[in-house]
């Protein structure tokens, strides 16, 4: 029996289409619009101004405070505006536009960078040059990757998890960067638990991923202290909590974090990132996504430069398809509907996903039978039915009681009811006024 | 038989007498002073428990007012200055006397003139569709049409208009609670003073991008021109970040600023329709002109007649 959270999840249909497809690189695009908010916390401040000629990977977005993160050029170019554009939050935030000059040439050649296994940087030099490189979780929730590394407090880490588990349905860009970058990733591994002693680590892949968890089997053969773990195929697997109750069966306490309980977990991603950081000194200046969608002409996974509008992708992997109702950045459970084509790539963009008419459509929402499948889904244990309930009568306090915050988003419930309750959207809501409560409260 | 009756009589008579001492001893023993001006306060209130003073409801505004000792930033806005003033005369403190005001809807956006060019399908209410993106237009700072406001109007004073998809506020039956200010999450609604039959002229739109932008995603947005600010003798327009706000203090509903518009989004309330004063001013012009014209033209009436018949068509 393979590993798997005990509470809760569920399996919808995978549809990984773009598994076999290998991971092309994206032309240079014309124009960059990289948003200065591309993280959890505060934004970055912009130090170039109109007219500059940027260098790739010349910082143009510095660090503001302490969870916040630098964001570098991804072209060699001339900021042409700093604009306000749509992102995938659906409001207009501010740009770094950028045009590429023509010259440019800032695609990488992979056989430039052949694997560089010897880690030769003291532990401070690794963390400083990811906290410089601009690295945050790329999972999706693009949480600064430095803030998880400072370890300050007496929290002694001694794991350290490897998130390779990819539950979301369609999205392949993880599955790929495994099987192309496997050895690099393992080096990105070696460099974390060097720099922060930890001695464990483990790798956790779905077992739909069966090619993936045999290439990283092979590669880690090379530092005994490094595991592959096997998972069973559920959502949401992939959140932290649920990845470190399934592989090494601890439980993160309400409110707190993973290093709460010695763990720190990274997305693959990100260590791939970490690597080519630390051994190269490249910041975090591209990314894979998936492009995807079942009416999709040529479904792909790409490397994209960060801040590439969204129609340049699309164009590439075939155009919008005919009958297109819904574009959605991310996967089809957590991932959110975009506007229009022009918003840009950012550092938390793992897929778009094209769906159409009739998968878009919701149903209307009918009353609660009181079935308690969203009980039964729940992930995190709690009561999505009640805090629904009490989100729209505004009963903010009790809902606080109900830990409404622990919801991690997943939307399991949303998926399983059989009224179409739009539960997720008025948990979502109440979590927003009660997290302004409590910080009113403060 | 006749026993059977006195005896329920004499034990009913007897309890209802046993249960009248133990109220009274109990209503004097645990008898709770409250000070009588409460209730005369709270008579005087309009117990519409709206929540506008910042208290829960009437009856708690009324404790309020009588037990704090400066009353001055305290006011009931549906009761208004009348209420206040009486509530003043049997408290015998003062009390401010504000301006009445009414709530007005700073966007004009409806359906013609801001195309949608996106669809949403989650919840109906603008708390939750404003959580998740900036709504159905590319409009991010007007009104999302799910009707919150509508639905916290205690006094009925608002309705969705059905053909526009934006709310509708009925000023006479405004009290200026503020619900409605509250429950917008786009903070379109603005309580502005009533003025003298409920004359107001303020900018309906809430649009911070450049004009260009703004115009694209609504006809009647304000682009920012500044001509209202221009034009204002009082200097009761101000521009900031491409949007004008007139300052109710400062204007004297000139409407001048009206004229000048050239997206039409100052919108004027309640005056006189406009027949009444444009015809006045084109007379003023004109007829001066027709007066001086009309001797010389009286030889050449051909002229006159053919012409008429071309303006005609």
């Amino acid at each position: 029996m393979l590993k798997t959270f005990p509470k809760g999840g569920i399996h919808p249909a995978e549809n990984k289409i773009t598994a076999s497809k290998a991971i092309k690189r994206m032309p240079v695009p014309k124009v960059v619009y990289v948003p200065i908010a591309q993280h959890i916390g505060i934004p970055s401040e912009i130090v170039v101004d109109r007219k500059d000629k940027v260098q790739k990977g010349q910082v143009i977005a510095k660090s503001s405070g302490f969870v916040s993160s630098n964001i570098h050029s991804p072209v060699a170019g001339t900021v042409t505006k700093l604009d306000m554009i749509v992102d995938s939050s659906g409001y207009k935030k501010q740009c770094i536009v950028i045009r590429t000059d023509q010259k440019d040439e800032s695609n990488f050649e992979d056989a430039a960078y052949p694997l560089k296994k010897d880690i030769t940087m003291g532990q401070k030099d690794i963390l400083k040059h990811i906290s410089d490189s601009g690295i945050v979780g790329l999972g999706g929730a693009t949480f600064p990757s430095h803030v998880k590394l400072d370890l300050k407090n007496d929290n002694k880490v001694d794991y350290l998890l490897i998130n390779g588990v990819e539950c979301e349905p369609y999205l392949t860009a993880d599955h790929r960067l495994m099987l192309e970058k496997a050895d690099e990733i393992i080096v990105g591994i070696q460099i974390l638990m060097h720099a922060l002693h930890i001695n464990k680590a483990v790798i956790g892949i779905e077992n739909n991923k069966k090619d993936a968890i045999k290439v990283l089997k092979t590669a880690s053969q090379v530092d005994k202290r490094i595991k592959v773990a096997a998972l069973q195929v559920k959502y949401p697997q992939g959140s932290e909590k649920q990845l470190i109750k399934a592989i090494i069966n601890r439980e993160v306490p309400k409110g707190g974090l993973p290093m709460d309980v010695g763990v720190i977990v990274h997305n693959v991603g990100t260590i791939f990132a970490i690597y080519q950081a630390v051994q190269y000194d490249i910041p975090l200046m591209e990314r894979v996504v998936t492009v995807t969608g079942k009416n999709l002409d040529t479904p792909s996974n790409f490397w994209v430069k960060i801040g590439t509008p969204i129609k340049d992708l699309v164009e590439e992997a075939g155009g919008v398809p005919k009958g297109t109702r819904k574009l959605v950045n991310g996967g089809p459970m957590m991932g959110k509907a975009i506007k229009n084509t022009d918003v840009p790539v950012t550092k938390g963009t793992s897929g778009i996903l094209i769906i159409s008419e009739e998968e878009a459509s919701r149903q209307a929402s009918k009353n609660c039978i009181r079935c308690s499948n969203c009980v039964f889904v729940c992930p995190m244990g709690l009561e999505p039915h009640l805090l629904m309930t009490l989100t729209e009568k505004g009963m903010y306090e009790q809902a606080s009681t109900e830990d409404i915050m622990t919801c991690i988003e997943c939307g399991s419930c949303s998926y399983v009811c059989p009224s179409h309750r739009p539960l997720l959207d008025y948990i979502r809501f109440g979590k927003n006024i009660v997290k302004k409560l409590q910080t009113a409260k403060n | 038989m006749s026993i059977s009756i006195l005896y329920s009589v004499f034990l009913l008579t007897s309890l209802g007498a046993i249960a009248a001492i133990i109220l009274y001893v109990v209503s004097k023993k645990f008898y709770v002073y409250e000070d009588p001006l409460i209730a005369r306060v709270d008579d005087i209130l309009p117990a519409a428990n709206c929540g506008g003073c910042g208290s829960p409801g009437c009856k708690a505004f009324a404790e309020k007012l009588v037990t704090s000792e400066d009353i001055s930033d305290l006011f009931c806005p549906v009761g208004g200055n009348e209420v206040m003033k009486q509530v003043a005369e049997i408290l015998g403190k003062e009390v401010a006397e504000k301006d009445p005001t009414v709530a007005v809807l700073r966007c004009q956006g409806g359906c013609d003139v801001r195309p949608k060019t996106t669809e949403y399908q989650g919840p109906r209410s603008c708390a939750i569709s404003s959580l998740i993106y900036s709504g159905e237009t590319d409009c991010q700072y007007g009104c999302l049409g799910d009707g919150d406001c509508v639905e916290v109007c205690d006094f009925d004073a608002m309705y969705m208009d059905e053909e526009t998809g934006l709310p509708v506020i009925i000023t006479d039956k405004c009290t200026s609670c503020g619900a409605c200010v509250k429950a917008c999450p786009r903070d379109i609604i603005e309580m502005r003073p009533r003025n003298k039959r409920d004359l107001k002229v303020f900018v309906g739109c809430l649009n911070l991008d450049k004009g260009g932008i703004a115009k694209k995603a609504c006809d009647v947005a304000c682009i920012g021109c500044s001509k209202c600010e221009d034009i204002c003798p009082k200097d009761a327009v101000v521009m900031k970040d491409n949007l004008a706000y007139i300052d109710p203090e400062l204007c004297t509903l000139c409407r001048k600023c009206v004229d000048v518009c050239p997206t039409h989004s100052i919108i004027e309330t309640n005056f006189p329709p406009k027949k009444v004063k444009t015809p006045k001013k084109e007379k003023s012009k004109e007829e001066p002109v027709l007066v001086k014209k009309q001797q010389p033209v009286v030889e050449i009436k051909v002229k006159v007649e053919s012409e008429n018949p071309s303006s005609n068509a």
